[in-house]
């Protein structure tokens, strides 16, 4: 296959255009036309997969051509270890999140085509490797994400959707300064992120600093860290089922990774420098604070919600140890959280879809009247609680073993909360689906074959990388240990030059 | 010596087909598919162990049969494989867990004949007898947590298993989330004897390895030996992590007698004794060990004295039992520790399975006051349940007898008297409770209300009870005094894998003398029992009015659930929801951000007006204003 790279950033753009153009009066075709543009998508991504080399670092199945040479920008795509697995990820989300929008009933056209503009954003931010394109496809992204929650969203949808607004586009314009930065203050002005990475050492100290910042604060915002957090419930709240599962499946994984991609590769210095209080006391509180409030909701999706600020947490804990284990562990995170809060976000929408709230004092009993579902809802919970033989706990695992020794007492923090999700997500579950009955939801109907067939996939995925995590590991190891090896030689201040 | 031996995966196969077979055909096949194959399964699987035992046994003292399955997790230099080891205290954990667990599964059937979620019991059931084979079979520390977890996962399942019920499902939380807190520090152990081994270039977690390596784990032995116990006292039961196993009682009998009382509550004993080089090199966590076990011992033994609900005597008699163990292995009796887990798996497990038998008679019935004068309808469960009875109040020649006694004599010969004579009280305890247990039941007057027709139970369910009275009385015969036919066959098997580091020589001359000190407690506990139970029944209610505030505090369990749930329960849910959620999250962050907000907006009060709510509107301000991002990219360009 050439150019697997752009195919599979651009096919759902062409599906865009067909829904746009598709006749009035046949909009009944028009989801089936956007699950025929992502299904290429992961064929593509499941050959990228089998034919991606394991063994080296450098960037495989590489495209690079001029785009505006008299500014050095190329239109540069390419993936190695660091991005195949959020490709992945992307790819999977994406199909799945078009069945999971059968259910939106106004505004299909414009919807779908939003939809597919969305994906293409985000695959182009994981396989972009010149800055200037990764920044493109990042603003790509975040337009579409804007329309689709104050659109389709909740009776709130406005003030979640310009909150989520006002927080991406602050990080959007530090990330510009700083790439504006990098341009002009490099060896050579370039916005090739391997040529920028391979010149790491030439940038001075303070202005590494800066930079570092600034891209930390844009990236943090997306994870979310604390305090930069607040948007992610709110948006979650007011979002179709969709579009929470996209946001938390593949837009939180683009903060992290944009800091290893751009902060790690670029800033190896200052990263080294940072680690310890940007990204492990801010993981470590994100771990902790997380759960904490999580276990104050009384809203079912606002407690996931908050479940993902924790668990982003152990992928900030993960890259700050600067190991090995730390940051393949960071990595599998992020695809693990991925798959398992698409999960718990799809059975979520499941019991809003039928019962029209998400009060969880208002369930009780719904095992004995839904048992598949009560059942998935059930493995979904306890991977998120990170249960041995299952993926999460792989993750969690490494990232601790790789920060223990570094950082004691956040390790320890790490450890105990897996107590606290056990806590939470347990009485959520008692809440809602044991206990007698509630005799409002008697006849409540068991999943359906479409809700069924979106979530056994990722039930697939989650318990085989509980028992072969070597799958997804076996792609990362080459290329983040590089990094990681970049970052820990790179702690002696580098000479000072600019400015 | 080790031999490759792939048929041990077969050990874990046949639960694992038996959990797929139960999920996904068994409400289709009908109940008497889910019975063969839940059941045959585990029988399966003990033919496996035996088979397996059978080739160890030939194979010199000291060697194990070893089988890789698939390399599992892998970064960088940390390696970690899904492997088995049946060395021979592996070999007795998988006879016992598959074996006592086949005859429960065969009482099962007809424990649960007339309820209608049988194939989700059974799938559950396996999936424990699975997660328990993996956490004995294991080659490694993380792939014993695997296990570990998962034992935790089946109880919090089977505990819940009639879910309709609101306490039941909270008891079965309570369970998981307190055994979460041990998991911590079993996870945190592993993490600290990793990187000691890490600072020395070797990376890893196997238990053939750790041991090579244990002289770089002296350092942290302690910590890592106090971390690891932190886990063992949730799996079992111990002070203080033991608060959830008396609520774990709400599950069907059977569960109780194979999770809570014979195997999993076991898995901390284990744990340690396959420690045991870790351990050896700390006496100071060692004797932490012995003391935990000691007080636990004496202290759940004081509350199982006035409990009515006859489960709950059961699960405080556990807890005090496995006291014994904990006492056995800080002792350094890490053989002894596992002998009496076996042979409490027997006694226990059928003390449980005849309780079972009782309330499957009475439909439901555990109130020990509504009880009485049973043995005439119920013969052969107050047979087997009298053996029992003897068995755990080690009365010379059964079972109990064997194991109690060593344990006792070894923490003598440790030097430590104290722990030693509170091992003696308890027993005198032990007899107490349990014979207040039997008379309330079995003799005196009846007491059970006149519409219930007592029965005795159908095969299915006495055959085990059989099978488990005989191993109760002549299970401890593995290990008779030195000089006796074969004298201690079961500490020679297991001595070449435990422990060299102590002498476990033949019997002190000692022995004898404290032999009889304990017997002379115990008798003092059943003449007690016989006087305040048989004699004068109204005596007991007498002494709690006299003393009743001692009553209430052995009722109430020593308050010490009430005062967890106010500490750890609602401390937690009051700051989170008023000062993190409200406070911080609603009212500090996003104050800020609505603040900064309303500025926006103040400031664009005239652009405001055309904000008509028009979707398109929107659309096109947000196309305007990314044509004029574009613009400003172009500028920059030209600018350069």
């Amino acid at each position: 296959m050439t150019h697997p790279l752009t195919l599979i950033t651009f096919i759902p753009l062409i599906g865009m255009v067909l829904i746009l153009i598709c006749p009035k009066g046949q909009e009944k075709f028009i989801r089936w036309i956007a699950v025929l543009f992502t299904l290429p998508q992961l064929l593509i991504a499941g050959w990228l997969y089998a034919n991606f080399n394991t063994s080296t670092t450098s960037v495989q199945f590489a495209e690079h051509y001029a785009w505006i040479p008299a500014y050095h920008i190329f239109y540069f795509l390419g993936v190695d270890g660091i991005s195949i697995s959020m490709v992945l990820l992307t790819a999977i989300i994406c199909f799945i999140s078009v069945f999971a929008s059968f259910t939106i009933e106004r505004g299909e056209r414009g919807y779908y085509a939003l939809l597919l503009l969305l994906d293409t954003g985000m695959m182009g931010v994981f396989v972009a490797l010149d800055f200037f394109l990764f920044y493109v496809f990042w603003e790509v992204m975040l337009l579409p994400m804007y329309f689709l929650i104050g659109v389709w969203g909740g009776p709130r949808r406005e003030y979640a959707a310009i909150k989520f607004f006002l927080y991406t586009l602050l990080g959007s314009v530090l990330i510009l300064l700083a790439m504006l930065g990098l341009y002009y203050y490099g060896a050579t002005p370039t916005f090739d992120m391997v040529e920028l990475a391979a010149n790491a050492s030439h940038y001075s100290m303070t202005f590494q600093r800066v930079a570092w910042i600034a891209l930390f604060i844009g990236f943090a915002i997306k994870i979310p860290a604390f305090p930069f957090h607040t948007w992610l419930p709110d948006a979650h709240v007011e979002a179709p089922t969709a579009i929470s599962v996209i946001l938390a499946g593949v837009l939180l994984k683009m903060g992290t990774y944009g800091i290893l991609r751009i902060n790690f590769s670029i800033l190896p210095a200052a990263s080294h420098e940072f680690a310890f209080w940007l990204l492990g006391v801010v993981g470590t509180i994100n771990i902790v604070y997380g759960a904490l409030c999580a276990m104050a909701q009384t809203d079912y999706k606002k407690l996931i919600a908050y479940s993902s600020v924790s668990h982003m947490g152990y992928v900030m804990l993960g890259m700050a140890a600067l190991t090995e284990a730390g940051i393949n562990g960071a990595v599998l995170q992020m695809f693990n959280h991925g798959t398992i809060t698409a999960m718990l976000f799809l059975l979520v929408g499941v019991i809003y879809d039928r019962a029209h709230h998400r009060e969880i004092a208002g369930f009780g009993g719904l095992a004995s009247q839904m048992p598949m579902y009560a059942a998935l809802t059930g493995f979904a919970f306890f991977a998120a609680m990170g249960l041995p033989g299952l993926s999460a706990f792989i993750s969690e695992v490494l990232v601790l073993i790789g920060a223990w020794r570094r950082y004691p007492m956040m390790t320890i923090l790490g450890a105990g909360t897996a107590i606290l999700t056990a806590g939470y997500m347990l009485w959520t579950f008692q809440r809602i689906y044991l206990g007698p009955l509630n005799e409002k939801y008697k006849g409540l109907a068991d999943l359906t074959p479409r809700e069924f067939f979106m979530l056994v996939p990722l039930a697939i995925i989650v318990l085989i990388l509980g028992v072969y995590p070597h799958a997804i590991l076996g792609l990362l190891g080459a290329s983040l240990n590089h990094v990681n090896q970049a970052v820990l030689m790179a702690h002696a201040p580098a000479a000072a030059i600019l400015p | 010596m080790t031999a490759q031996f792939p048929a041990l995966a077969l050990i874990l196969l046949f639960p694992a087909i038996g959990v797929v077979f139960n999920i996904f055909v068994g409400p289709r096949a009908g109940r008497n598919a889910v019975n063969v194959a839940g059941t045959g399964v585990i029988f399966a699987a003990f033919a496996v162990g035996l088979w397996a035992f059978a080739r160890l046994l030939a194979m010199p003292a000291g060697a194990a049969l070893e089988v890789t399955l698939w390399p599992w997790i892998i970064a960088d230099q940390f390696h970690t494989a899904i492997a088995l080891r049946f060395d021979a205290l592996s070999a007795v954990m998988t006879l016992v867990v598959s074996g006592v667990g086949a005859v429960i599964h065969l009482y099962s059937i007809g424990y649960m004949a007339h309820d209608e979620d049988y194939a989700r019991y059974f799938a559950y059931m396996n999936l424990f007898a699975l997660s328990m084979l993996v956490l004995v079979l294991a080659d490694n520390l993380l792939l014993m947590f695997v296990g570990w977890e998962g034992v935790g996962l089946c109880s919090y399942l089977l505990i819940a298993f009639w879910y309709g019920n609101a306490q039941f499902a909270y008891n079965g939380r309570k369970a998981f989330v307190v055994n979460r807190v041990g998991d911590a520090g079993f996870i945190l152990g592993i993490l600290t004897m990793l990187s000691a081994l890490a600072a020395h270039g070797v990376w890893t977690l196997n238990f053939a390895g750790l041991q090579a390596h244990a002289a770089m784990l002296a350092p942290v032995a302690t910590m890592a030996g106090l971390l690891l116990l932190l886990g063992a006292t949730g799996k079992s039961a111990q002070i203080p992590l033991y608060v959830w196993l008396p609520d774990a009682m709400v599950g069907p009998t059977p569960v109780s007698a194979l999770i809570h009382a014979a195997t999993m509550v076991t898995a901390g004993v284990y744990m340690i004794a396959r420690l045991h080089f870790l351990y050896a090199l700390t006496p100071d966590a060692m004797h932490v060990v012995a003391v935990i076990g000691g007080v636990t011992a004496f202290f759940a033994a004081t509350v199982a004295l006035v409990q009515s609900d006859i489960k709950r005597v059961l699960a405080y008699s556990t807890i005090s039992q496995l006291g014994y163990m904990f006492m056995g292995v800080g002792a350094g009796a890490f053989a002894a520790g596992i002998f009496h887990l076996m042979t409490h798996a027997f006694f226990k497990g059928l003390l449980f399975l005849c309780a079972g038998s009782i309330i499957h008679a009475l439909k439901g019935e555990q109130d020990m006051n509504r009880m009485g004068a049973l043995w005439r309808r119920m013969p052969i469960t107050y047979a087997t349940m009298l053996a029992a009875t003897l068995a755990i109040c080690a009365v010379p020649g059964f079972s109990g007898y064997f194991s109690k006694d060593l344990i006792l004599e070894r923490t003598f010969e440790a030097g430590d008297e104290g722990l030693w004579l509170l091992g003696v009280i308890t027993a005198g305890l032990t007899a107490l409770y349990m014979f207040r247990l039997l008379f309330l039941t079995f003799h005196g007057t009846s007491r059970v209300a006149p519409d219930k027709h007592v029965h005795e139970s159908p095969p299915v369910m006495t055959v085990p009870l059989i099978i488990l009275g005989l191993l109760s009385v002549a299970g401890g015969w593995v290990e008779l005094p030195p000089g006796w036919l074969w004298g201690g066959a079961f500490s020679r098997f297991l001595m070449p894998v435990l422990c060299r580091s102590r002498s476990q020589a033949a019997h002190g001359a000692a022995g004898g003398a404290l032999g009889v000190v304990a017997m002379l407690a115990t008798l003092t506990g059943f003449l007690l029992a016989y006087i305040l139970y048989i004699q004068s029944p109204a005596l007991p209610g007498r002494i709690a009015a006299r003393a009743s505030a001692l009553y209430h505090l052995l009722v109430r369990k020593y308050y010490v659930d009430e005062l967890y749930n106010l500490i750890f329960g609602r401390f937690l849910f009051w700051g989170s929801t008023n000062v993190l959620s409200r406070g911080v999250d609603s009212g500090l962050i996003d104050g800020i951000v609505d603040g900064a907000g309303l500025g926006v907006e103040a400031a664009g009060e005239v652009t405001r007006r055309s904000a008509t709510g028009n979707v398109q509107v929107y659309a096109f301000v947000y196309l305007a204003g990314a044509v004029g991002i574009a613009a400003y990219y172009v500028y920059l360009v030209m600018v350069r």
